[in-house]
């Protein structure tokens, strides 16, 4: 081998230690009897090793492309492509705040600003302890509880500026956090596990926040007959405003876009952490 | 523009009891609604007996006769669907859910799931059994952990209980049921980037024909339904097609889920006969947030051409939507005030557009990219007014000359906030700014003033 790296291929990633390998392999061999074709396991294998890592690094596509039969290259075409696989190590906690229109409209831009100056983070970066990742997001399919924030893709509705900031401060130190719609917070490994398919075997986990969340009641109430006032506010949304100071809303007319340049490619991510490059050239761009 | 106070008392007179009609979210106020005892309270799975005593095709014959139509947007007729799946083909059959639901503004699917799942699953058994498949598949987001939990506990009782499995009910069945969780990806919504995506690749569409119900998934025949639509065939089969057709329109027949959200008294869910009206749904709820109107809304997601006030009586089915120029879509009722900079919730569609551009085909790609340029210099005061044209031009090179309809989406909104906002868009160019206050249109913005103000 030479130290002369320019257009030469990475070495193979490091394979994962045998018993690490041992067990995946048992639960990727239950992911993979799902499917009529292999192929389909793709994803929930990358959720799973995902799960083993917090992220899904060389050495988890080189695993999948392994027992799938597949080149690393399928496996990171498909993985550089979904969101929700992150490519670098990031905190147990991923807290993204919707600024889709309507969340962001609705005080969402103004709890993703709060919260970058407040964690001294940008988005996709992640605290100094390791405990919170802070990202912007997409709509999340809740609408009716906006502004949303998501903690590992369970739902806390009907944010402010200071019920965010409160949420970070609880995960950083690790106070019991309670969703307003989803299970008691379990760590980002212990979320992809779920994603992979492998049910959630906490106690009570599939119980947890009760049935609709009160929103989602609004119109059976209304068809019952249950919500007297038309003026009243019967949503949760009304409780939750005392607490949000004056700070928060962003400054007048400026209201930039929270939206960052889309993540850089595969092939052209930074060189600064080759250990997390998949295989491939590592030379080739950006330099 | 119209005043809270005049939609609260333009009411037509009749009663929420009367204008809504709960059917999937009939038992979500149970303490327990998304366990399979509430469930079979509830006349669960009571549907499917009643499909396993039909053949195959009276089945997919009596869904056609119901008129129930696709409810992830585009409307096509379910039973028809089923339909094209050809007999006796010797190859498998696949049903496959879209439960990717992701639509900017879009939020049905997901609180169903939460608090009923066996109505999706009960519909599942009922569609497998008139396609002659013996393999489903629930592609649900993944970004919703606490509903992939409720999937995975609502199949395993449904297998415990006989539903999945082996042998259904002793009609010989055979059914399995996989729950997939995707992996961020708006794309994976439109029906063959999901296949594509099932198969464990990138989530990208597909060039049709063949469409999926010729060579879908695995390339075998498939037919792609939306949640809702899978979830009301048991009420169907339970309570009638007649009792299904008395609701809605003769071409937009039964019930469905409205989405109300955005600057609204009470946002949530509300189940209706197709062909209510926002008007009613605002007036029954209390109205638009006090002392703010109306602004803009869609009538079901970002995908949809945008409405105004002027659009509070039409009839929200399939035919009264398109008649007003826009499409039914998801019945996602995001509604605007008039605090609302439409500048600014045009730019961030269109930037979420560009970002969820799978980037197969170029119109898509390089025009959500371009759009975005004009828009975030616009929103900063640094747009020309020859911008304007040329919004309308790119957006008109993407719409109908994309590979699929994420194109077609992305250009929607841009056309229909020229076609009623251009005044705002010129303002922002030639008061070199945004005239908006986005502090105004926070949740939490009038709390201070509660109290003292009366009207805007």
């Amino acid at each position: 081998m030479t130290d002369v790296s320019l257009g030469m291929p990475q070495l193979p990633a490091p394979a994962y230690p045998d018993e690490v390998r041992a067990r995946l392999e048992a639960d990727a061999g239950e992911v993979i009897a799902r499917y009529p074709d292999s192929r389909s396991a793709l994803l929930p294998l990358l959720h799973l090793v995902q799960s083993e890592e917090g992220y899904v690094s060389r050495t988890g596509m080189a695993f999948c492309a392994d027992v799938l039969g597949l080149t690393t290259a399928e496996v990171t075409a498909v993985a550089t492509f979904y969101t929700m696989y992150r490519r670098k190590a990031s905190g147990d906690y991923q807290v993204g705040v919707c600024t889709n229109t309507l969340c962001a409209v609705m005080g969402g831009d103004a709890i993703f600003d709060e919260l970058k100056s407040y964690l001294g983070v940008g988005n996709n970066e992640t605290t100094g302890d390791g405990k919170v990742t802070l990202e912007h997001i997409e709509c999340n399919a809740a609408c009716d509880y906006a502004p949303v924030v998501m903690v590992n893709w369970e739902f806390f509705d009907n944010q402010t500026p200071e019920s965010a900031k409160k949420l970070v401060d609880d995960l950083r130190s690790g106070r019991p956090v309670e969703p307003t719609r989803g299970a008691p917070l379990c760590t980002y490994k212990e979320t992809a596990r779920i994603l992979a398919g492998f049910p959630d075997e906490r106690p009570g986990a599939v119980e947890a926040s009760g049935g609709a969340g009160p929103a989602s009641l609004i119109g059976l109430k209304l068809a019952k007959g249950e919500v007297p006032g038309r003026t009243r506010v019967v949503s949760p949304r009304g409780e939750h405003r005392q607490d949000a100071g004056q700070d928060g809303p962003q400054s007048g007319s400026e209201h930039l876009s929270s939206h960052d340049a889309p993540q850089s490619t595969s092939a052209s991510d930074p060189a600064a952490a080759p250990e997390q490059h998949p295989q491939g050239p590592s030379s080739e761009e950006g330099e | 523009m119209t005043l809270a106070a005049e939609i609260n008392s333009n009411g037509n007179g009749d009663s929420p009891e009367k204008l809504l009609s709960p059917v999937l979210s009939a038992f979500w106020d149970d303490p327990q609604s998304w366990t399979l005892e509430t469930y079979r309270r509830h006349e669960g799975y009571e549907g499917l007996r009643k499909a396993l005593a039909m053949t195959p095709d009276d089945l997919i014959a009596y869904v056609k006769d119901s008129g129930l139509r696709g409810r992830g947007g585009a409307g096509f007729p379910t039973g028809m669907k089923w339909q094209f799946i050809p007999q006796g083909d010797g190859k498998p059959h696949y049903l496959v859910v879209n439960a990717d639901e992701s639509e900017p503004g879009t939020c049905k699917d997901i609180p169903l799931l939460f608090a009923n799942p066996h109505s999706l699953i009960e519909g599942i058994v009922i569609a497998c059994y008139a396609i002659r498949s013996h393999h489903a598949f629930i592609y649900l987001r993944g970004e919703t952990v606490p509903v992939l939990r409720r999937l995975h506990e609502a199949v395993r009782e449904a297998y415990a209980a006989g539903y999945l499995g082996t042998n259904i009910l002793g009609s010989g069945l055979d059914l399995e049921l996989t729950v997939h969780a995707g992996a961020g990806a708006y794309i994976c919504g439109e029906e063959t980037a999901l296949l594509d995506s099932l198969e464990g690749r990138r989530g990208q569409p597909r060039l049709r024909p063949p469409f999926p119900a010729v060579a879908g998934l695995y390339a075998c025949p498939t037919v792609v339904n939306n949640v809702e639509s899978i979830a009301s065939v048991p009420a169907i089969l339970n309570k009638g097609k007649d009792w299904f057709r008395s609701m809605g329109s003769e071409k937009s027949p039964g019930f469905t889920l409205y989405s109300l959200s955005g600057h609204v008294t009470n946002p949530g869910q509300f189940e209706a006969p197709l062909g209510i009206t926002l008007r009613q749904l605002l007036d029954m709820s209390g109205g638009m947030r006090a002392g703010h109107r109306l602004k803009f809304w869609t009538p079901g997601g970002s995908s949809t051409p945008m409405f105004t006030d002027e659009h509070l009586d039409v009839p929200l089915d399939y035919e009264g939507v398109g008649a007003a120029g826009s499409m039914l879509g998801t019945k996602a009722l995001q509604c605007f005030d008039e605090t609302t900079c439409v500048v600014r919730a045009v730019t961030r569609w269109t930037e979420f557009y560009a970002h969820e551009s799978c980037g197969k085909c170029t119109p898509c790609r390089e025009g959500t990219y371009w759009l975005v340029q004009l828009l975030r210099d616009i929103e900063a005061g640094k747009g020309h007014m020859a911008d304007l044209d040329k919004l309308n031009d790119i957006a008109d090179n993407i719409n109908g000359k994309s590979f699929c309809a994420l194109g077609d989406g992305a250009a929607s909104p841009i056309f229909s906030s020229l076609k009623y906002f251009r005044e705002e868009y010129e303002q922002h160019i030639t008061g070199k700014g945004c005239p908006f206050d986005p502090a105004k249109s926070t949740l939490w913005a009038d709390r201070h003033a509660d109290s003292t103000e009366v009207n805007a």
